[in-house]
């Protein structure tokens, strides 16, 4: 029985893969995205962060732990819980992150285990693992949600901390009879918005052999940023928000006329 | 939407509300001056009936299609002083109430004060009722451990049959006919009073059909003096229709509707029934006139739209009598809770949505209108196109149309011992309530305090806001020193009220039939005619005594907050969760915030808290179904709350789920407000433990961000969430679709958000005519985001 570390299990999540699913967040991740709206999910141990509750109409600050060691079968018994919203809805389970492939042992685990349940798999990826960590996981999803940000080698490093070149390598390395996959595009002002890195994104995917269902747009939002102050940790990036309205628009036009089916938020 | 419709809409939404003593003074001119003492009851009833119909004035409004008002004109709400006789301070108060207020004219007050009341006072029903009761139910009653439905109203809540809408009144009549030459003197003693029974319904029958031709009178004198040469023709159309329904059977859609309407103003002026009365499963019935009129090039869509917005409009101009006291506290409302079935199953037991079903539901979300209220019926045979469309006018956010589980509610009816074809002519009435369509009487008879039962179980029998003993002595706190021998405790106290309570309606019962029967009802609802017996003293096929459970929720957590703490853990001391709730956890915060925060909690599908939901469950349901109710039937249950959750909380002191003394319970089957952190799948199992089958409905309501209904693909996703619920028997569940940012801001501003319309508990209100409490409740609910 293999243990990880989670830091949530969030039932009913409906924007990370078809249907009704349920998304076991693994905490630990080793880019550090400057937009990054999940902070708890970066560091690999178990934190103190401060929440608010209401007593009686006052505010009281709290400490709460960040981070749970559990077991396997622990989160399979949780996830089984909603099978029947899954079937009714063609949905399943996701695991996301931080990132699920830096614990590959206790992800194969679920992942295994998930199988035996006759549960619908997604991995929620931002690809930064070794090939063959890589492969042995898309051999054992139904589905990969693959996170790409730019094609531009230099600014994946100076804003996520790490070389992109792995990451594309494993996206390229996926064959026609792997998994299914959407990839999903955070779409951060001042980072990745210009129509012409949409387009070397956009010829990336060109590139691509497994069967891609659709891409997805995230926009930037900054709901993550309290949460940095919770945990006493520094934002690392101030960013604008998407202008929904106007910009988003054009940048979906990219994708849906070169023949992609395109999707705001997951 | 026309502009005819527009402008009837608009006229029906500025209407005040008025108490009018039309119905009051007439009904005290018939029994002081025309009474004859050596009629039977019922044909005295019928004759009442008779006279207000005869002598009450008519109106006709500038465009309308549909004709009749129960008033005098639209939102001129009558009284029914024979059963509850408001008093001047009552009528002040009505006046005066920030809430639900009704207007009384000085003229109103001053006929009240010199003719009804003098007349009145000390003869209603109400005083005959209240003179019946025992010091037990007294007690209870005022210490707010159950209310009373019939104490105001009169038993009602029932929904008209296929057969009704398939003959004239005066097929009903020659059925009563046949029915008295059947009866057999020399061998049934009952022969008389069943002939005096039929008679009463002939009569009463007569007099919606004359008042039916005093419209068509009126319309033709309209007719002829209107110069407008299409309105003149719609008046001779519409005189034309009143001469033939409700008489005779309808045979097209406008006469189908009419048809309706002059029942359904029958049924609300002979008594003030619980829930007024429903046209039921309005996409079924309405069909084969609809299709007829389609095909014969009759009428088109278009202006089937409008005769049902026509429709509409009607069931708008006419409020919930006004209530007083307990009743207006649980049931704080204009809506009168008429609610209009779509979908569901054929008798056959085929998919039973059509064309108009969709069509019905374009009108309801054009109209956003209180009332009627509406609700899609959902059986697996259903298809998911039929919720989508539900959805879009859901998520516009006031609350209609709700959803049911068709097949959990033919599963209940047929547990009751309904047949099949009788179960699948059901459906869901008032809030969530199942019955049998045009054969059942179902009474609902008053709300249950299941947190207030485990208050006093706690004390010992006695109830510390009323310092009155008023159960049984079933051991002070300290001394039960398991969880199971609280929940025996409990068990017993929860025992006691039932059968205090079922004793209550038994005698209730016995005094509606026997001094206000209903024979126009009685005319309406299968086998009445037959047996020749009244639908007050249980001529229906099928009789049912409903006692509906509040707070599930509440109950389950402050269990459930013992178990753990006390008995499980020891983490607190049954002294030291005493002491704290008698403070109201005022230098108890320690305690307070494990309680709140440290605790299991009902709605999150963990088995430890939902085990007690189940176990109350099962105590209430032992308590009370099965037994015998007056008229020959069955006391069931039900879960559900109208207003009554905030009631119920406002007399109860702090509980050990952490609430403090005076504030709202849980809603309808609904966690405590905020205590669920699962998201709304955990939400639905949690609810799913219960066996709703057992049940004749339960309440869960959802309160959801608008921006979650944005994205069309959250349709195929809501669907989901429904069809797993009701596979799980899931009975009903209901969208609140609006942000808490939004109701705060309507709070602060009411002028700003006056169509603000939201779901309270089985009906849906303008947010600025719930009190304060209910307003802060429904902020306080759990919103998901997805």
């Amino acid at each position: 029985m293999t243990k990880g570390l989670i830091f949530d299990i969030r039932r009913y999540a409906v924007h990370d893969g078809p249907g009704i699913r349920t998304a076991v967040f693994f905490k630990g991740c080793p880019m550090r995205c400057a937009w990054c709206h999940n902070p708890e999910g970066i560091l690999p141990r178990p934190q103190q962060m401060t929440r608010e509750r209401m007593i009686n109409g006052r505010k009281k600050q709290v400490e709460e732990t960040v981070g749970e060691w559990m077991e396997s079968k622990e989160i399979i018994d949780l996830l089984i819980k909603d099978r029947v919203f899954y079937e009714e809805s063609g949905g399943g389970v996701t695991f996301t992150g931080g990132e699920p492939l830096a614990r590959p042992g206790f992800l194969m685990d679920l992942l295994k285990l998930s199988k035996k349940h006759g549960l619908h798999t997604a991995v929620d990826t931002s690809g930064y693992a070794p090939a063959d960590v890589f492969m042995q996981v898309a051999g054992h999803t139904d589905m990969l949600l693959f996170d790409l940000k730019t094609t531009d080698n230099a600014k994946h490093l100076s804003y996520t901390g790490v070389d992109e070149k792995i990451i594309l390598q494993n996206l390229l390395s996926l064959r026609e009879d792997g998994p299914e996959l959407i990839v999903r595009i955070p779409v951060i002002p001042g980072f990745n918005d210009q129509l012409s890195e949409m387009v070397s994104l956009r010829d990336m995917l060109f590139k691509i052999h497994a069967p891609l269902l659709r891409v997805d747009l995230l926009p930037y939002h900054k709901w993550g940023r309290h949460k940095y102050e919770a945990l006493q940790m520094k934002p690392p990036g101030e960013f604008q928000s998407v202008d929904e309205q106007m910009a988003l628009p054009e940048i979906m036009k990219v994708f849906s006329d070169a023949g992609f089916s395109v999707k705001k938020g997951g | 939407m026309t502009e005819r419709i527009r402008f009837l809409r608009k006229k029906s939404l500025e209407a005040e509300n008025i108490l009018h003593h039309e119905r009051a003074v007439l009904v005290t001119s018939f029994y002081r001056d025309r009474l004859l003492q050596e009629d039977p009851v019922p044909v005295q009833r019928a004759r009442c009936l008779q006279y207000i119909l005869n002598n009450k004035q008519l109106h006709i409004g500038r465009e309308e299609l549909i004709v009749g008002e129960r008033g005098p004109f639209p939102k001129a709400t009558p009284t029914y002083p024979e059963i509850s006789l408001h008093t001047l301070d009552d009528l002040d108060v009505l006046n005066n109430r920030p809430k639900v207020s009704f207007k009384v004219s000085p003229e109103t007050r001053l006929v009240y004060e010199k003719e009804v009341i003098p007349f009145w006072d000390g003869k209603s029903n109400r005083d005959c009722l209240m003179r019946k009761m025992t010091p037990e139910w007294k007690n209870a009653y005022e210490a707010g451990v159950f209310t009373e439905f019939q104490e105001q109203r009169a038993p009602g809540h029932t929904v008209l049959g296929k057969r009704s809408w398939e003959k004239g009144v005066l097929d009903l009549i020659a059925e009563c006919e046949a029915s008295t030459h059947s009866l057999n003197c020399k061998e049934d003693a009952e022969a008389a009073s069943k002939a005096a029974q039929l008679q009463s319904m002939i009569i009463a029958g007569r007099s919606v059909i004359d008042f039916a031709l005093r419209h068509a009178d009126a319309l033709d004198q309209m007719a002829y003096i209107e110069t407008n040469e299409i309105r003149k023709k719609e008046l001779r159309d519409l005189a034309g229709i009143c001469r033939k329904v409700p008489a005779q059977a309808p045979e097209t859609f406008h006469e189908a509707l009419q048809h309706y309407w002059f029942i359904h103003l029958g049924v609300v002026t002979e008594l003030n029934p619980w829930d007024s009365f429903s046209p039921g499963r309005l996409d079924q019935h309405l069909l084969p006139f609809y299709r007829n009129d389609i095909a014969n090039g009759r009428m088109n869509r278009e202006q089937a739209k409008e005769l049902l917005q026509c429709l509409w409009v009607k069931f708008n101009n006419h409020p919930a009598p006004p209530k007083m006291g307990v009743t207006a506290q649980e049931s704080n409302t204009y809506t009168d809770f008429c609610l209009v079935n779509l979908g569901g199953l054929t008798e056959g037991g085929e998919d039973g949505v059509n064309e108009l079903s969709y069509l019905i539901l374009e009108v309801i979300g054009e109209m956003r209108l209180l009332q009627p209220g509406s609700m899609i019926q959902v059986s697996l045979k259903n298809p998911d196109q039929f919720i989508h469309k539900a959805l879009e006018i859901i998520r516009t956010g006031f609350g209609q149309p709700s959803v049911f589980n068709t097949d959990a509610i033919i599963e209940e009816l047929l547990r009751q011992g309904k047949s099949t074809r009788d179960a699948r002519n059901g459906g869901a009435s008032g809030c969530v309530e199942s019955g049998a369509f045009g054969t059942e009487a179902y009474f609902l008879t008053g709300y249950f305090n299941l947190t207030k039962i485990l208050e006093i179980t706690l004390h010992n029998g006695f109830d510390p806001r009323t310092c009155r003993q008023i159960g049984p002595t079933t051991g002070e706190a300290e001394a039960l020193t398991n969880f199971d021998d609280l929940m025996e405790a409990f068990k017993q106290q929860i025992s006691h009220f039932a059968s205090v309570k079922i004793e209550g309606n038994r005698e209730i019962e016995a005094l509606f039939a026997r001094r206000l029967p209903a024979p126009f009802l009685s005319l309406l609802i299968e086998d009445c005619i037959g047996k020749g017996q009244d639908y007050n003293a249980g001529g229906a096929r099928y009789n049912s005594s409903y006692i509906q459970g509040v707070g599930l929720g509440s109950v389950t957590d402050s269990l459930t907050a013992l178990r753990y703490h006390v008995y499980d853990h020891k983490t607190i001391s049954m002294k030291g969760i005493m002491d704290a709730i008698a403070a109201d956890f005022k230098d108890y915060e320690e305690f307070h915030e494990k309680l709140l925060f440290n605790t299991p909690k009902y709605g999150n599908d963990d088995d430890y808290a939902d085990l007690q939901a189940v176990r109350v469950f099962d105590l209430f349901f032992n308590a009370v179904d099965g037994l015998p109710c007056w008229r020959g039937g069955q006391f069931r249950i039900n879960l559900l709350p109208t207003t009554c959750h905030i009631y119920f909380g406002s007399v109860t002191g702090a509980t050990p789920d952490g609430r403090l003394a005076g504030k709202p319970f849980s809603e309808g089957i609904s966690p405590v407000q905020g205590s669920d952190k699962q998201g709304p799948t955990a939400v639905l199992k949690s609810a799913s433990k219960i066996d709703h089958v057992k049940t004749g409905g339960t309440l869960l309501n959802q309160k959801f961000l608008p921006a979650f209904f944005d994205d069309r693909e959250s349709y195929p996703k809501l669907t989901a969430l429904i069809r797993a619920y009701f596979r799980m028997k899931g009975h009903h569940i209901q969208f609140n679709v609006v942000s808490a940012d939004t109701l705060r801001a309507a709070q602060k501003n009411p002028d700003q958000y006056r169509d603000l319309i939201v779901r309270v508990a089985g009906y849906s209100d303008y947010f600025n005519d719930l009190s304060k409490d209910l307003q802060d409740e429904i902020i306080m609910r759990t919103e998901h985001a997805g």
